[in-house]
């Protein structure tokens, strides 16, 4: 399999797991698979990026985890967004916003 | 936040419990990849393979999670902590030496350290330091800056300035001899004569009593005195009453009125009592305008506002204007010069200190780079280990925090241990220099503690940063690959060694040269001649109390019986009293005048240094008579107006004419004039001064002025001659029951005494450097043995082609030695550009001395090769067949 990797921007994984987590909880792979699904195929986050975001983001109380029977009938840590995690969904979707915005426009006017 | 400080507390705490979730959740997530590949047709076991493989690394995510988790620094220092103390005791040897030089450099900077901020920085304890200047006369020629004042000029001073808030003068050093009650043994002791308002003016208030008041500081005022804390406690078990009494000084009574506090010791910590300036011989002096005439010292407080360049130059012009009134008395100064009471009280030890604070910082920094040098060493060896680690997801900067905790550790441990090497030092230090100003003052506080946290933290620093090229880096899969025979590296790290070795060397040859130049002075100083016999003389202060002895008589026959009575001891081989032996002191030096030539133009004045004696004293310490004779035995007092002078003063006031016959006037000596009878052979009045011209009047002539009722005894013997002081402190006390001798010394001992400071200086620096070569030649010797151990193959490759073992030698010992001869070229280099920063230390040495140049060279090369022909040897020792077995 070969290891095609986008160099993500600094702190657009965050975003990225965020909106993965808007819809259900999920565990650590499904998570994985649903970012590469809903970018696409563009990105494929490594877990060695994904686990550790999902740490930070627990201890910051924007997820919450717990362990339950996966599909598969197999004990998975699932996570899900907090009330704290919606609120910071929003903000990084606005900020990303803006700086798509500011992005394109710098573009075009070269 | 403190959902924060939970987490952290999650973690800490229920550490395990965390570890097992993380490990559970990729345990899961590895099953679900592998169930996730195993539907997509795989097989189980290539199914795992590429979950592992798309999973990157258990060990290395788990490092991943563990470094974003909250309270990750205090737990990684604290397991580095537990883990560089087990490294550490596993190679004890290393962490001992290690230690110990840390503790040696660290110490010895402490001490120093010290020493240097309590005497040199710290503020004096005294009300608002800043304000409080030291003044001075300048004399009239400019070669003195800071000259002593006369009374009458600090009168006028005090009258007239308007820059100080208030003026106080004192004379530094008094001797009395202080009467204990119930015929105790009489002891003489130092004072201080001031001024009323010295204390005022420097702020401080008796802990007892009371202290001088305008009308104790007058002639016609009862005696009174302030006594120390120590000499209080010493001599009256500090009982509070002795307040109001009378003590006994010089056969006279005083009232104590006050005991300063333990802490005050102004103008020194030797000082034990205060008495008015204005009584007894004071008052006269109070009156004088010679600068001379009495050691005279003035404080003054700074009025808020006025700058002391300003109050200085106020007090030049009424200086100036004393002059211009004056010009019969050529030694009325032009002016006045100032410095901060600090600087006047330890500038004389500045430079000294100064320059041992350097010497121990060179050898704080040998130290670091020997450690360094270990460091590096060990990192060689362990380098498959941080390969390894480095492979187990151990990222660069864990890798670096280990390292710098354990250098971390190392340092700390070497700096509690240089903590009480510091410790030793200072108390030795103080107990080697009670005589050094603001001795009293040395002591560790918090900002030494704060030091020491800052030289250990320096060092931990130094020692990691310029050792951790060699630690982890590139090349990982090298390093597990690579089998000990690898070169490269090797090289790059001996290349490391050798700068810091080449560095070590030089600073050591730095410390060396300074070290050769004071031992040089020291030794130059030991031997000068002195213009006298000083082998088997012993001496010994009499001082006649003028209250009792108040008749010239008086004075005239207890001299003559003591110098009778010892000179018929046995051993006794000749036996001589004067002012004071040649290499005591100055002791004064008034002007003069030759009335047989033309008068000196308004203004000029010429003045030696005048000594009074005994007739036999020339004959019994050896100073030769040029010319002429002693002065008449018989005649005394009105009867012998003779004088006798020295070889230079001849040269310089009588050149090219006879001085024998003429007649010298000084004001001293009442205007009369006396006959130069003799001229004898020049004596130095310091060990470390050249010898300047001398006049001679009999001890028992008729000085009017100055009656000589202080007197050396010197004694000479054919033996030992410190046997007969007990015989001559009996004559005196059969005399003169009353009557103590003081400061009884062998001339050995009293040059001794002067040429302290420079033995001490001497003695530190030479330690120093010492202990800095032998660091030199540890870190030498390591690094050739490493070479030679990296080496071992190849040289047994060379040996089978063929190879002789003075090759071998030569190319080990050239290895080794090439960095020691450039650190000697750096440090000669060095020396040059820094010994100049001595010179004022220095005595009949120059700073760039070829002779200590070349033997520090030649020193440190044969200590070089001994360090490089040890481990040499043992590469001769290698056996080809074994050495190419080796592996």
């Amino acid at each position: 399999m070969a290891q095609k990797r986008t160099d993500l921007l600094r702190g657009t994984l965050d975003l990225l797991v965020l909106k993965a987590l808007s819809l259900e909880p999920l565990h650590g792979v499904a998570i994985s698979r649903r970012i590469t699904q809903i970018t696409q195929g563009a990105f494929q986050v490594s877990f060695g990026s994904l686990f550790p975001s999902l740490h930070r983001m627990e201890e910051k109380g924007w997820v919450e985890a717990e362990w339950r029977s996966s599909d598969h009938n197999r004990r998975a840590k699932y996570y899900r967004l907090t009330r704290a995690g919606r609120t910071q969904l929003k903000v990084e979707e606005r900020q990303w916003n803006q700086v798509v915005k500011i992005m394109a426009a710098a573009v075009q006017s070269s | 936040m403190p959902k924060r400080i939970l987490n952290l507390f999650r973690n800490l705490v229920r550490k395990r419990a965390v570890e097992q979730e993380l490990n559970d959740e990729l345990r899961s997530s590895l099953e679900i990849l592998t169930q996730e590949k195993m539907k997509g047709g795989l097989s189980q076991s290539e199914a795992r393979r590429e979950a592992l493989i798309e999973l990157g690394g258990v060990e290395q995510v788990k490092e991943e999670v563990r470094a974003a988790r909250a309270g990750r620094f205090l737990e990684d220092f604290a397991r580095d902590i537990r883990f560089a103390l087990r490294t550490l005791a596993k190679s004890p040897g290393f962490t001992a030496v290690a230690i110990l030089t840390l503790a040696l450099g660290i110490g010895a900077t402490t001490a120093l350290f010290t020493v240097v901020w309590s005497v040199l920085l710290k503020p004096l304890p005294f009300k608002d330091p800043g304000r409080l200047v030291a003044l001075y006369e300048r004399s009239p020629d400019g070669k003195v800056a800071y000259g002593s004042v006369a009374g009458g000029v600090f009168a006028e001073w005090k009258k007239q300035s308007r820059g100080f808030s208030s003026l106080a003068i004192l004379a530094p050093s008094v001797q009395h001899t202080f009467f204990g009650a119930g015929g105790a043994l009489p002891e003489v002791l130092r004072g201080a004569m001031v001024s009323w308002n010295l204390f005022p003016t420097l702020g401080v208030a008796p802990a007892l009593g009371r202290g001088f008041t305008a009308q104790d500081d007058q002639p016609s005022a009862n005696e009174t005195a302030v006594l120390s804390w120590g000499f209080w406690k010493r001599r009256f078990g500090g009982n509070r009453s002795i307040l109001g009494q009378t003590i006994n000084l010089d056969g006279q009574s005083y009232t104590v009125i006050g005991v300063m506090p333990s802490w005050f010791a102004y103008p020194d910590a030797s000082v034990e009592l205060w008495t008015p300036v204005s009584q007894g011989q004071g008052a006269k002096e109070m009156r004088s305008m010679d600068p001379s005439d009495f050691d005279f010292a003035v404080v003054g407080r700074l009025k808020p506002g006025v700058t002391e360049k300003a109050a200085t130059a106020q007090l030049s012009v009424i200086t100036k204007r004393l002059h211009d009134q004056h010009l019969d008395d050529p030694l009325v100064s032009k002016g006045a010069s100032s410095r901060p009471l600090l600087e006047a009280m330890v500038g004389n030890v500045k430079t000294p200190l100064f320059v041992l604070l350097a010497a121990t910082g060179c050898l704080l920094l040998i130290a670091c780079l020997n450690v360094t040098g270990l460091l590096v060493a060990r990192g060689a060896a362990r380098r498959r280990e941080m390969a390894i680690r480095s492979a187990l997801g151990g990222t660069r900067r864990r890798l670096f925090g280990q390292h710098l905790t354990e250098s971390l550790l190392l340092s700390a441990a070497g700096g509690g241990a240089g903590i009480l090497v510091a410790d030793a030092v200072v108390r030795w230090f103080v107990a080697a220099r009670p005589d050094m100003s603001r001795v009293d003052a040395i002591q560790m506080d918090v900002w030494v503690a704060v030091f020491v946290v800052l030289v250990i933290c320096g060092c931990a620093l130094f020692a990691c940063l310029a050792s951790s090229p060699s630690v982890g880096g590139s090349g990982t899969l090298a390093a597990l690959q690579e089998s000990s025979r690898s070169q490269s590296e090797g090289h790059g790290r001996a290349r490391l060694r050798k700068t810091l070795l080449t560095l070590e060397v030089g600073l050591t040859v730095i410390l060396l040269v300074g070290a050769g130049l004071l031992l040089r002075s020291y030794q130059r100083l030991r031997s000068t001649d002195l213009g006298c016999i000083t082998k088997n003389v012993l001496t010994m202060g009499i001082n006649l109390p003028p209250e009792k002895y108040t008749k010239d008589t008086q004075r005239v026959t207890f001299f003559k019986s003591l110098l009778e009575g010892v000179r018929a001891l046995p051993g006794v081989e000749g036996a001589g009293l004067v002012l004071a032996v040649p290499g005591q002191g100055f002791s004064g030096g008034p002007e003069f005048t030759i009335p047989e030539h033309p008068p000196l133009p308004f203004g000029k004045g010429q003045s030696a240094i005048i000594r009074w004696a005994d007739p036999g004293y020339f004959a019994a310490l050896g100073i030769p008579f040029l010319h002429g004779h002693t002065f008449d035995p018989d005649s005394q007092l009105e009867k012998s107006p003779e004088a006798i002078i020295s070889q230079s003063f001849a040269r310089q006031y009588f050149p090219g004419e006879d001085p024998i016959g003429k007649h010298l006037v000084t004001m001293l000596t009442g205007r009369r004039s006396f006959r130069i009878v003799g001229i004898v052979g020049d004596t130095r009045y310091l060990a470390s001064e050249p010898p300047r011209p001398i006049m001679y009047f009999s001890i028992y002539a008729d000085l009017f002025n100055r009656t000589p009722n202080m007197a050396a005894l010197a004694v000479h013997s054919s033996t030992d001659v410190t046997s007969l002081s007990i015989p001559i402190q009996r004559i005196v006390q059969r005399l003169d029951p009353e009557l103590a001798v003081s400061n009884i010394l062998t001339m050995n001992q009293l040059i001794g005494k002067s040429t302290r400071d420079v033995s001490f200086d001497a003695a530190l620096l030479v330690a120093f450097a010492v202990l800095s070569l032998t660091l030199a030649a540890v870190g030498l010797f390591g690094v050739v043995s490493y070479l030679v151990n990296q080496r071992t193959h190849e040289i047994g490759i060379r040996m089978a082609l063929g190879a002789q073992k003075s090759d071998v030698l030569r190319l080990v010992i050239g290895q080794g030695m090439a960095p020691a001869l450039a650190g000697l070229g750096f440090g000669i280099a060095g020396s040059l550009a820094l010994t100049r920063f001595l010179s004022s230390l220095l005595y009949g040495v120059k700073a760039t001395d070829p002779l200590t140049f070349v033997a520090v060279s030649l020193l440190l090369t044969a200590v070089a090769f001994v360090a490089c022909y040890i481990p040499a040897r043992r590469a001769t020792k290698v056996d080809p067949i074994v050495a190419l077995r080796y592996e």
